[in-house]
């Protein structure tokens, strides 16, 4: 089965586990290779990224931006710490808001699993507090986007 | 639906929402609750006013401190958006399988 499960660890981590029916090299190719980020990671429906670079090399820097067409834009930096070729990346990613937000590291593994990639990203925060707050931050995200889609529907 | 209307009000003010969203994460003070946001307590003891007022969160008296927690209802909506959030992730994962699709297929074509 697809689905994603976001479960919390300890104080400062959140997992997210995802299956995907493609291999590994696929699956590591679409989260290393700007032209496949730009068209899957977007978050809430009307949001596009028209910025993405992205090094993949071990010690290269990665800057994602995000707009609405609407006025609203964020973007995140990071560094990739280490590249497995098809099996892992280790990156540390802040957001800004356009205040940076504290580190957050990111181990993202792809795994063999059956004909298809088991993905788990283990994120690790500073501390409680900081977890505290990016889960609030992107609840908040995810506010707007339902008030925006009330806006919609009106 | 006076209720209602007092917590749709309650909830248009992003402060409001973000004091919400942390509360989500447990029970607070004023004074914790302060940190994050640009703003003196007596600022954030209004805002929790009108959350108390549209019945979005209950207070209760500890010694001196009153730390505020969630009711039920707010409990209810922020659990809406927290699924929203995880929404918004799945739909990025739904949208990758579209784009191994694609990549799968290209490589078939590759190959004949």
């Amino acid at each position: 089965m697809s689905k994603m499960t976001l479960t919390t660890e300890g104080d400062r981590h959140v997992i997210v586990t995802r299956h995907f029916n493609a291999s590994p090299e696929a699956v590591y190719r679409a989260h290393t290779e700007p032209e496949l980020i730009q068209k899957w990671l977007l978050g809430p429906e009307g949001w596009t990224m028209p910025v993405c670079i992205n090094e993949a090399r071990p010690g290269g820097r990665f800057r994602y931006e995000w707009s609405n067409g609407k006025g609203g834009h964020f973007y995140i930096t990071g560094e990739l710490v280490e590249l497995e070729p098809n099996r892992k990346i280790v990156h540390i990613e802040r957001m800004h808001l356009p205040d940076a937000t504290p580190d957050n590291h990111v181990e993202t593994r792809f795994d063999a699993d059956g004909s298809g990639t088991l993905m788990t990203m283990r994120m690790t925060l500073p501390d409680a507090e900081t977890r505290k707050q990016m889960l609030s931050t992107g609840m908040e995200h995810g506010m707007e986007a339902s008030y925006a889609r009330l806006d919609s529907m009106s | 639906m006076e209720r209602l209307d007092a917590a749709f009000s309650a909830l248009s003010d992003p402060t409001r929402r973000a004091i919400l969203a942390r509360l989500a994460m447990g029970e607070e003070t004023v004074m914790e609750l302060a940190k994050p946001f640009e703003m003196t307590q007596p600022a954030v003891s209004r805002h929790l006013k009108v959350l108390e007022e549209a019945g979005l969160i209950v207070r209760r008296v500890d010694g001196t401190r009153r730390p505020c927690r969630l009711a039920k209802p707010g409990i209810e909506a922020i659990d809406e958006w927290l699924g929203m959030l995880r929404e918004a992730l799945a739909k990025n994962y739904d949208r990758l399988d579209l784009v191994l699709e694609v990549m799968n297929s290209e490589k078939e074509k590759e190959k004949r």
